[in-house]
């Protein structure tokens, strides 16, 4: 669950980002995240994750308020979500297999639960053929596919993605969506932020739109339609 | 823990390809950790023979006064009572010797042959033989002897003692600059040298951050890194010191100093300056990996 109350943000360089925003998702939610460039939807993602911290009001995820967190227990609160950028954002070193098992040794996993959890994320996104392949021998719709199944790996209980399919073609990102979608009705809440008006229309989902750091709708339905 | 047992191959594997994937840096960084040690070696070995010396000197810490010939037996005890009284003499160990025993003492010296053989008693004076407790207070308690009456002539070697004792204390001062100056140096090429293998892997840094990777999970591998880098440059060291001592003495040797003093062979010292050397390198790795790294860990 995502609680963000009166929250502002300003940059050190003054800018500021966003100004009085409430919102809240629930556990096993889909939100859309949508708003003109410059509105301040990766600053919500990074008040999220804690890359951030508010200039006033409060954050709270999954149970831990930002405002008051000890650093130590940071990570243990990003364990609780899997985040997804729009550059993939994968080590150009490590196989598909090596991705996912690397970010599972970061929370300690044993390799007997690497060798059940890797094969069955794998399948869940389609690439259990590419599980030795390097990033740069697939498709961007694959290595989409390797960041989520590498935002899954961990068990987490809310997917957050910054603009996952705006690298991608459109028959990719409708592809991307529809693994989020599903990924979401198994039960873990998904926040993405997307341009797409196209897909945000098609798929019905809760949409929160901001525009100059101020959220100006949030509502059931459509892109572009009146609140 | 099981867990962790694994994690330690996984840190130790990746210090060390971060080592040879900047390879360049790697090595200046143990060259200068190599210079750093082999001076510091240089002066603390030189410290320590000096120091070594110093002992042995004090082992014959001892001066003669030699006593006016005018002197009866009487007067003799009682000079000897009063240099007892003395402070920093070590009273057990005032002892008279009479010209006969100092004669028979330089003729086992300079065997039987030498002038001295065919000297009559006379030519050897009465003496006292005088120990110092401390020998810092050598000078003074001479001094106090010379004023004594009686005491007709004092040899003593307070010279020589003093010397070591400047060297010793000019080489353990010498040393302490040298080696907090080259520590800081020293931590500075390491704290660069990881701080730039922590830069080409920002970005990598960053996800794993994002992933909820905790700071140890982050550090550990540079922390091996330096490691690694402050063991190498202790080994290395360790050999050119040993090389270096070895060369120093051959050319002492040829000098003819050893009639002089004796110095420690460096086979009986050897544990100690890789112990040291091995402590000091690792200390400089790890603290300088510790301090360029915690930049990247505000992720
Ligand atoms: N680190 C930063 N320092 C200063 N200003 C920043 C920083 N990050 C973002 N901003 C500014 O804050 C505002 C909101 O930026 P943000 O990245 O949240 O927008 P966005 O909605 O994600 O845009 P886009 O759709 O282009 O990704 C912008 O004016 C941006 O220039
Ligand atoms: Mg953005």
């Amino acid at each position: 669950m995502i609680r963000l109350i009166d929250v502002y943000k300003e940059y050190d360089n003054g800018t500021k980002a966003l100004n009085a925003i409430d919102m809240r998702i629930d556990d096993g939610e889909f939100a859309f995240l949508v708003g003109p460039s410059g509105s301040g939807k990766s600053t919500i993602i990074k008040l999220i994750t804690a890359e951030e911290s508010p200039t006033a009001g409060q954050v709270v995820v999954n149970g831990f308020n930002l405002n008051n967190i000890r650093h130590w227990q940071i990570p243990y609160m990003r364990r609780t979500l899997g985040v997804i950028f729009q550059d993939f954002r994968l080590n150009k070193k490590k196989t598909v297999w090596g991705n996912l098992e690397f970010t599972m040794r970061i929370i300690g996993a044993s390799r007997k639960e690497m060798r059940q959890r890797i094969p069955y994320v794998l399948d869940l996104v389609g690439l259990t053929d590419k599980s030795d392949a390097l990033p740069d021998e697939i498709s961007g719709g694959e290595q989409q596919r390797v960041a989520i199944a590498r935002a899954l790996i961990n068990n987490p209980q809310m997917i957050i993605a910054d603009e996952p399919t705006g690298n991608l073609d459109p028959t990719f990102s409708l592809e991307i969506m529809t693994l989020l979608e599903r990924i979401n009705a198994m039960g873990t809440t998904m926040l993405v932020v997307t341009h797409e008006k196209d897909l945000v229309n098609r798929f019905g989902k809760r949409v929160i739109a901001i525009k100059d750091g101020e959220l100006i709708r949030d509502a059931q339905g459509g892109y572009g339609r009146p609140v | 823990m099981k867990k962790h047992g694994f994690n330690l191959f996984y840190f130790i594997r990746e210090g060390f390809a971060s080592i040879f994937s900047h390879g360049l840096m790697s090595f200046a960084a143990v060259c200068m950790i190599v210079a750093c040690l082999l001076i510091m070696g240089s002066f603390s070995l030189l410290a320590v023979n000096a120091d070594n010396l110093l002992s042995e000197a004090e082992d014959d810490n001892e001066f003669l006064v030699f006593i006016d010939e005018t002197f009866t037996d009487d007067q003799i005890n009682a000079l000897g009572a009063q240099i007892m009284a003395l402070p920093n003499v070590d009273a057990a160990n005032v002892r008279f010797i009479p010209k006969e025993d100092a004669k028979a003492t330089y003729i086992e010296r300079y065997g039987d042959e030498s002038m001295y053989a065919s000297l009559p008693d006379e030519v050897f004076r009465d003496r006292i033989s005088i120990h110092v407790l401390d020998l810092s207070k050598f000078k003074e308690t001479v001094d106090a002897v010379k004023a004594l009456e009686g005491a007709a002539n004092v040899r003593d070697q307070s010279e020589l003692a003093m010397s070591f004792v400047a060297v010793r204390n000019g080489a353990t001062a010498l040393a302490t600059v040298l080696v907090g100056l080259l520590v800081c140096v020293s931590l500075f090429i390491i704290a660069n040298t990881i701080r730039l293998a922590a830069f080409t892997r920002k970005e990598e840094i960053a996800i794993m951050k994002m992933c909820g990777a905790t700071d140890g999970f982050v550090r550990w591998p540079f922390l091996i890194e330096g490691l690694v880098l402050g063991l190498t440059g202790a080994i290395v060291a360790f050999f050119l010191q040993w090389g270096v001592y070895i060369l120093v003495l051959q050319g002492l040797e040829e000098s003819g100093v050893f009639s002089i003093f004796v110095p420690i062979p460096f086979l009986e010292i050897w544990k100690m300056v890789l112990a040291v050397f091995c402590g000091a390198g690792a200390l400089i790795g790890m603290v300088g990996s510790g301090l360029a790294i915690g930049k990247f860990l505000q992720v």
